[in-house]
């Protein structure tokens, strides 16, 4: 079988910035969980949005889930099956209240109202948030925002998770409790995080991002 | 910017209004909207300065009704008044009329104290009227209401957005204070303080510009395509039909008086 994503010679530069990335490749089987670890401002964060098409390459190829993705059309159904979740999740959650968060993705996707509630109901329920529903998403703690920023990307039932760094600012209780969540998930996942211990319990394999490429941690 | 940094007030979208069950509160928004503009025009239609105190009493019965807390709601209507006073003072001396005295030869007219009391009076009585009925709607359901009313759609997001966000900037603009006060800055008047301030100020916007950004993306990732479904759900119930039929009936009260005096 094919891999689920696969970046091959990406280059990278922000406007008016030395590349950031060049000719990274990186490859996302079935099942994995690959760690990326990196110094600030190597090119972690970037690599994600350039999987979901959020940046666009200078050069290389971006393949994923058996197709070459080039303009805006082709990521739309890429956004769907590999969902990002935020290094801030203010940046994510944008609706006043969590279920119409959650619902957000459901609903863009075509579905009605009601089998949006559902997703939205069964989503909060798998990670015992059912009591979250109808809280207003700009009161909730830095642990709840993280644990809603999850269930809203996980309401889109992506084939991939991109994570970057999911356990900042977060508590030994949550970090433990997104642990054990992540753990219990199928989705294979990249995920970038400076937190050693969490790498340690999540990853399958690690990779680092050195001078804009990706070499075997 | 010193009423944002005041102490004890947990959010900037505080509406002062109850949480418990107050006669206003059971009434749908959409009504108490429709409601308060309906109050407006009325208010605005009458001339009488009679009926337009019993319309500032009919305000204050609104504000007891709603629960609001006194003090802070009228003082609330004190700084809209700051608006209009200069305004207000001016009038007697530009309205043509009967003189009452005069400063530095201008005369100040009686005809023009009478339109500035109507004035003041009705400006209060709709100011009053609106946050009682509307600003103690929680400001989301606010905006479902807003959004189920019709409004520009555009309009009702960029409402939501600021309910969603006024927190977030101002946190933000608070750390960033909190880090100048580490440093031994207390403002003063003068140029390092309002160079700083200006400092301030631009890195708020750009980290707002660069926030909205990661938004935009956060959005797209989740399929956005340029649409917000909004999911409350309001019904109108019985409580609406009481309270549609007794303030119909005071609006028709009051314009009927108008008539026969």
């Amino acid at each position: 079988m094919s891999s689920l994503i696969e970046l091959s010679e990406i280059h990278f530069a922000y406007p008016g910035c030395p590349s950031v990335l060049k000719g990274a490749s990186l490859c996302l089987d079935a099942k994995e969980r690959v760690c990326v670890v990196g110094h600030n401002g190597a090119g972690k964060s970037t690599l994600l949005h350039i999987v979901v098409g959020l940046l666009r390459p200078s050069r290389g190829r971006v393949v994923a889930f058996g197709r070459e993705r080039r303009v805006e059309a082709d990521f739309l159904e890429v956004r769907r099956l590999a969902g990002l979740v935020f290094q801030d999740p203010d940046d994510q959650l944008f609706c006043p209240t969590v279920a119409e968060d959650v619902a957000f993705g459901p609903l863009n996707l075509g579905k009605s109202k009601d089998e949006a509630m559902e997703i939205v109901d069964r989503v909060l329920s798998a990670l015992d948030l059912a009591g979250f529903k109808d809280r207003i998403t700009h009161k909730l703690s830095g642990g709840e925002k993280r644990l809603v920023t999850l269930a809203a990307v996980l309401a889109m039932e992506p084939k991939v998770l991109l994570l970057d760094e999911p356990t900042n600012a977060l508590d030994e209780n949550n970090e433990a409790r997104l642990i054990e969540i992540l753990l219990s998930l199928p989705q294979a996942m990249i995920v970038v995080s400076h937190d050693a211990q969490f790498r340690a319990r999540i990853g399958s394999r690690a990779v680092r991002l050195v001078d804009g490429e990706i070499v075997p941690a | 910017m010193g009423h944002l940094v005041g102490s004890g007030r947990p959010t900037l979208l505080d509406t002062g209004a109850t949480e418990a069950r107050t006669l206003i509160n059971a009434i749908d928004p959409r009504t108490r909207i429709l409601a308060a503009i309906a109050f407006a025009v009325v208010v605005v239609s009458l001339h009488d300065l009679r009926i337009l105190t019993a319309t500032l009493l009919c305000a204050l019965a609104l504000m007891l009704m709603a629960r609001l807390p006194a003090r802070s709601t009228l003082r609330r209507m004190v700084t809209m008044d700051s608006f209009i006073v200069f305004m207000l003072l001016l009038l007697p001396f530009t309205v043509p009329g009967d003189a009452m005295f005069t400063v530095f030869g201008f005369p100040a007219t009686w005809q023009g104290l009478r339109q500035a009391v109507e004035i003041g009076l009705k400006a209060n009585a709709i100011i009053l009227t609106l946050m009682a009925l509307v600003g103690s709607v929680e400001p989301v359901r606010l905006g479902h209401a807003l959004y189920r009313l019709k409004m520009p759609e555009a309009l009702v997001y960029l409402l939501m957005f600021m309910v969603r966000y006024v927190d977030v900037l101002q946190q933000e603009y608070l750390r960033l204070r909190v880090a100048m006060k580490a440093r031994g800055f207390r403002p003063g008047n003068n140029r390092h303080t309002y160079q700083s301030l200006g400092y301030l100020i631009g890195m708020m916007l750009v980290r707002a510009v660069e926030r909205s950004e990661r938004i935009l993306g956060a959005m797209k990732c989740r399929g956005f395509s340029g649409g917000i479904p909004l999911l409350g759900d309001l019904t109108y119930t019985g409580s609406d039909v009481y309270f549609a039929l007794g303030f119909g009936g005071v609006l028709a009260a009051l314009l009927a008086l108008q008539f026969l005096v």
